[in-house]
This record gives structure tokens, C-alpha cells and sequence, in this order.
């Protein structure tokens, strides 16, 4: 891990230094234990502040298009996958951009610990294992117990589109099933995923905390916002936060990479991701799709072909 | 004085009969203020809830009033309904927020019948933090995590009993019934004392922070420390003392209804104009206004900051922006003088 910053820091300090790019998006330390902030380095002199380790959640992709002049990204396997997707819907030039590719093993999932420890005062990382001081009780963990849930079905830790590679590589595990989460939501009866969806959306607080977090939530006038024709009432209600987030999913079919920050970023803890697993799923199965993985392959629904099988697709 | 959380319990149930009895609890892992019906539903040991209670005096999504047209007929309903309410267990943070929320919306040239109405109607018990935070820094912002202000009665948890003070007219009606109250003994006492004397280990240094920010509009401190923020209201709507509004038709054939609901500052929704103007359409623009309206034009408007201390907006923040990294962000910023 520490050569691994210190080369980040390396290849940073040296884009900086010979002004091939204005500014460098990582992450640096933030001020809750376990808890890295996204930060733009702009002088060579800042770049120690870069820190790379399990703490690092959020995807940067999402502050590509917004950050002006030429950019260099650290990016993960989603953070990249991102990128790609951004690059084909024609956001982001990709001669402004230098992507810095690290593996990555995961990140943590700090309602899990704090689900046991109560409210983090502080925490250390090693290697081997993550010591956490807790207002309820002092407990160490090893990575894979506290490993985000989207981290652990991740197929795509690598990065897919990068300028250059820090570190190893990581060997992805062969999964038995894909989707394991989404078949179990599917068994479940029409009134438990009623009674289900109608818990975690009450929670919601409409922040829009899981949109704008995401990279690929990019909308000038999201639906949610347009008040002609109004789609949504102000009501914050699980009906009418549902059908945001449902609408927020389909708009993310065959586009969503899978990073998991929007369910990271809610501050309310709903299970957002479900929706969108659900989508990514059908996509697959549909039409034999992953977003963000190769730059010819355009995302599923942003593509149409004139003998597409399907005659509506194609008016006469 | 003291009375022991049996008996306390025997009596805030009494209450129920009379009184929407809105208290933390626990769901889903997250502590919350919601209606209860008895006090075995009432969390015990929480550090404090994840939204604030301001909702039950101001809610996230208003109906003001409705209206129909029959024919030629027009007929409103106001929809202004209150009930009598305590809210139980409110931690000193919150309590001062209602003091802070009253000058918005309850002073002398504005009176809110919405909020006023419930404010009226409302009675507070306060309790102290036996426990605190370390994203709290109420002790920073002029109350402790044992501060009574804002409370009409206010607990200190002492396990199987709370310890009581009586703090204003309404908390003394309140309790009036109570017979039971027993004294302090020294052992209970010394605890009392010691959760009474406790600050928070965060601080910010505000003490300058209004007339800094006089300075400050223009300063290029504004220019980077927005820099990741995604714009959302996590901040907000988790807020105690955020308060804007939006106000709206929900119009539906020849019936409609006026409702007021949540909107907040970090959003470029939130200053777009009808024309398509918007005057605060960068981040940039939309963090300073966050401080200023807390530290500065709040204080020369009603005497105080708008902020509390609670934590919340760190907590909740997904980048991580520290409101406490910003306060000392403004303490530290150069001057320029011309």
C-alpha cells in the first residue's frame, strides 16, 4: 500500500511539475476517522497531502466534467469504468484527461462497523487489519469483514481505461452466481418487496445526496427538478420517493458502473443500490451488457440499429 | 430532584391520553424522533438522532391550505391542524435550535401561524448528553451538552432514575402531578456534576467569525473551499436550524393546495428565477451564502449564530466537507487591506 501512494504521489508531482496537467483529483485524509476526502491538487508542493488506501469511496469520476483545464484522475475500476462511459456520452474530452489506474481491493463500510462499535473516535489501518475505537466498544476487524457490499461482488476492480498503472493488479475471483442479491429480492414475494421498498424509501429524505455523487447523474435539469411537466410533487413521502428513485434507476440503465457510492453517499442508509442491481441485471440478461467496459461498446440503450429484432425500434 | 424512570414512566404514559408524545426511537439501526405511545418505546443511551426534530415544528412537506372551485364557488380550507405535543428527550443542541428557529419564524414583525401554532403547543423535555460525539462542538456555540436553554424541563439520565429541573412556567404545569420526586444522594449528585461540567473535546473559535465575515464577501478564500461539494441538502435537511422553504401549487383539475416544503441553499434550484437567471448558480457562490447566513447575517438579523454545534452536516456529508474545517478555514484567511 505505501508504494503505492508514494508512486501516485510520484506520478502526481511530475504531471504537476511539467504542467501536463493543471490539476491532480485524489483523495487526502478527512476529518472522521476512516474517512477520505476527494481533493484537487494544483501545485507539486500539495502532493504528500494524496492519500490511497480503504477509506477512498468516493468515485472522482463525478468531478471530471465540473473541474476546469486539463486533469488527472486517480481512478479505481468503477472510478474508470466512469470515465469510459462519460468519454462515449461525449462529457468529458479525453485529451484533458490523464487517468491515474490503481486496483482496488474494496473500501470499507463504515455503518457496518459502527452498527457494533457505535460512533467511530478512531481507527487505524494496517495491512493486516483495521483497529477501530468505538463510543460503545474498542474492536478489530480484518478488511474482507467490513468490505462494502458493492466491493464484494465487484467483477472489475481493475481499471479499464488508464494512462498508467500504479501497483499490482488484482486477481478477480470466479463468481458462482451473478446477481446473488438481485435472485433473492426476485423470490421474494410481491408484498414483502412492497413492505420492503416502502421501508428504505421512507427513510429518504429527498437530499439528493445519491444523485449528485453520482458520476453519471450528469442532467442539466434532472426530471426530478423540471417543473414543466411536473413529474413529482414536493411531497416527501415513500410513494413519491420511490418513483424518484426508480425513475433515477431506469435513467441509469445500461450506464450505471456498479461504484455503489450513491447508497454509500445516503446519509439516510437506503438501500438504493437494490434498484439499481436489479436494472444492471436485466441489462445483462437482456442484452448481454456491461457499461463501461471497452470504448466501442456504447451503453445498451443509447445505441439502436436498423435490424434490431425488435420492429418498434425501427419505424417504417 | 430526582424520580425514578418506573415512575416517570408511569406518568409520561398518563400523558399519552392528552398528548402527541413525539420521542427518540430506534429503527433500522438509527435513532429517530417519532410518536410514541409508551414510554418502553423510548430509546435510552443515544448519543442523539440522526435528523433533528425540527420537523415536527416545521415538517419537510406542508400543506398550507386547499382550495376547490364548484361552478363558481370557491371554497379554502386551511390546513392548519395542531395538537398538543410533547417532545421528549431533545439533547441541548436541539433544544437551543427551537430558540434559533423561533426568530425566524415567530418574531415580532412575522408570526408563522404554522410554526407558531405548534411551537405554542409544544412542550420541550430536554435531556443532557451523558455521552458526546466526536463530531459534536456544541460547547463552541454558547450552550454544553448539559444546556437547559430551550428546554422547559429538562432530565439528566442517572441509569433507573432522571434527575429534574423544573425550567420554565409550562414545564412547572407539566409536572405539577408528579409526586414523586425524591432527593439527589451525594453519590448521584457528583454524577450530575460531572455530566453538568462537560464540554465537548471538539471546539471552533467563533468569536470573531461575524465581523471576519463582514470583510469576506469577496474573498478568495470562497474560491477553492467549495471545491467538492456535490450540491446536495444532505447538509441541510439534517440541519436543526436550516430553515428555507419553497412554497408551491399542486394543482389537480379545480383543486389544488398550497404547500410549503424543504429547500436549501447548496442546491441551484434554490435561487433560480423564473427568467432562468440564477444569481447564486455556482457552488462557489452557494457556500458562501452558507456561511454568511449562519455566522453573519443571521447574527446581525436575530443576535445569534445559526448554528448549534450537533454535528449532523459532518456526519452526513458524502465528501466529507467539515463545517469545523471551515470555520477555521474563515479564522485563518488573510485579510487584504486596502
Amino acid at each position: 500500500m505505501n508504494s503505492i501512494i508514494d508512486d501516485i504521489r510520484k506520478t502526481a508531482r511530475q504531471l504537476l511539475t511539467e504542467g501536463k496537467v493543471d490539476v491532480v483529483i485524489g483523495y487526502e485524509k478527512g476529518s472522521l476517522p476512516l474517512k477520505a476526502t476527494p481533493c484537487f491538487v494544483r501545485s507539486p508542493q500539495d502532493v504528500d497531502k494524496l492519500i490511497w488506501d480503504q477509506t477512498c469511496e468516493n468515485n472522482l469520476a463525478a468531478f471530471v466534467a465540473k473541474t476546469l483545464g486539463k486533469k488527472a484522475i486517480i481512478a479505481k475500476g468503477c472510478d474508470s469504468r466512469a470515465l469510459m462511459v462519460l468519454i462515449q456520452e461525449n462529457q468529458v474530452v479525453r485529451d484533458d484527461l490523464y487517468i491515474i489506474g490503481v486496483s482496488c481491493q474494496g473500501v470499507i463500510d463504515q455503518r457496518k462497523i459502527e452498527a457494533e462499535t457505535g460512533e467511530i473516535i478512531g481507527a487505524s489501518i494496517t495491512d493486516e487489519k483495521i483497529s477501530v475505537q468505538g463510543m460503545e466498544c474498542d474492536k478489530e476487524y480484518s478488511f474482507t469483514d467490513v468490505k462494502d457490499v458493492t466491493c464484494q461482488t465487484c467483477r472489475y476492480p481493475n481499471p479499464v481505461l488508464e494512462d498508467v498503472h500504479i501497483g499490482g493488479s488484482i486477481e478477480v475471483p470466479e463468481q458462482a452466481t451473478l446477481f446473488a442479491d438481485v435472485i433473492d429480492m426476485e423470490n421474494k414475494s410481491d408484498n414483502e418487496r412492497k413492505a420492503y421498498f416502502k421501508e428504505q424509501m421512507s427513510k429518504c429524505i429527498r437530499c439528493y445526496a445519491c444523485r449528485n455523487v453520482c458520476p453519471l447523474c450528469y442532467c442539466q435539469e434532472c426530471f426530478v427538478d423540471c417543473n414543466s411537466p411536473k413529474w413529482l410533487t414536493g411531497g416527501v413521502d415513500s410513494a413519491e420517493n420511490l418513483l424518484f428513485q426508480t425513475g433515477r434507476a431506469l435513467h441509469l440503465a445500461g450506464r450505471c458502473v456498479e461504484c455503489g457510492a450513491c447508497s454509500r453517499a445516503c446519509p439516510q442508509g437506503v438501500d438504493i443500490r437494490a434498484l439499481s442491481r436489479k436494472v444492471n441485471k436485466d441489462v445483462k440478461e437482456m442484452y448481454n451488457h456491461e457499461s463501461g467496459l471497452t470504448e466501442e461498446v456504447k451503453p445498451a440503450l443509447n445505441v439502436y440499429s436498423t435490424d434490431d429484432p425488435e420492429a418498434f425500434l425501427v419505424k417504417e | 430532584m430526582k424520580i425514578s424512570k418506573e415512575k416517570f414512566g408511569q406518568a409520561f404514559d398518563a400523558l399519552v391520553a392528552e398528548y402527541q408524545i413525539i420521542a427518540p426511537v430506534i429503527t433500522d439501526g438509527d435513532v429517530n424522533y417519532k410518536a410514541v405511545k409508551s414510554f418502553s418505546e423510548v430509546k435510552q443511551n443515544y448519543l442523539n438522532s440522526k435528523l433533528p426534530p425540527k420537523s415536527f415544528l416545521f415538517p419537510q412537506h406542508e400543506k398550507l391550505l386547499s382550495y376547490k372551485k364548484e361552478g363558481k364557488d370557491v371554497t379554502v380550507k386551511n390546513e392548519l391542524k395542531v395538537e398538543k405535543t410533547i417532545l421528549f428527550g431533545i439533547r441541548p443542541c436541539d433544544a437551543k435550535s427551537m430558540l434559533l428557529l423561533d426568530k425566524v419564524f415567530k418574531n415580532d414583525e412575522y408570526r408563522d401561524p404554522y410554526y407558531y401554532e405548534r411551537r405554542d403547543n409544544s412542550i420541550i423535555i430536554g435531556i443532557a448528553c451523558n455521552k458526546i460525539a466526536p463530531t459534536c462542538f456544541c460547547s463552541s456555540m454558547g450552550i454544553s451538552p448539559a444546556s437547559s436553554k430551550g428546554s422547559d424541563i429538562f432530565l439528566v439520565d442517572l441509569g433507573n432514575s432522571y434527575h429534574v429541573e423544573i425550567i420554565t412556567e409550562k414545564g412547572k404545569a407539566l409536572t405539577a402531578g408528579l409526586q414523586e420526586l425524591a432527593e439527589l444522594t451525594a453519590e448521584e449528585q457528583a454524577l450530575v456534576n460531572t455530566i453538568k461540567s462537560a464540554e465537548t473535546p471538539s471546539k471552533v473559535d467563533v468569536s470573531t467569525i461575524t465581523a471576519k465575515l463582514d470583510k469576506m464577501f469577496d474573498h478568495p478564500y470562497w474560491d477553492t473551499l467549495h471545491e467538492k461539494c456535490l450540491s446536495c441538502n444532505a447538509c441541510s435537511f439534517s440541519c436543526p436550524t436550516c430553515h428555507c422553504f419553497d412554497i408551491s401549487e399542486e394543482v389537480h383539475k379545480n383543486e389544488g393546495s398550497r404547500v410549503r416544503t424543504w429547500d436549501g441553499c447548496m442546491a441551484p434550484l434554490f435561487t433560480l428565477h423564473g427568467s432562468g437567471h440564477n444569481p447564486r448558480d455556482k457552488k462557489k457562490a452557494r457556500w458562501r451564502q452558507r456561511m454568511l447566513h449562519k455566522f453573519n447575517y443571521f447574527v446581525h438579523n436575530n443576535g445569534d449564530i445559526a448554528c448549534v454545534g450537533c454535528g449532523r452536516c459532518i456526519k452526513s456529508c458524502p465528501v466529507n466537507m467539515d463545517i469545523r474545517q471551515a470555520i477555521d478555514g474563515v479564522n485563518k484567511a488573510e485579510l487584504v487591506v486596502d
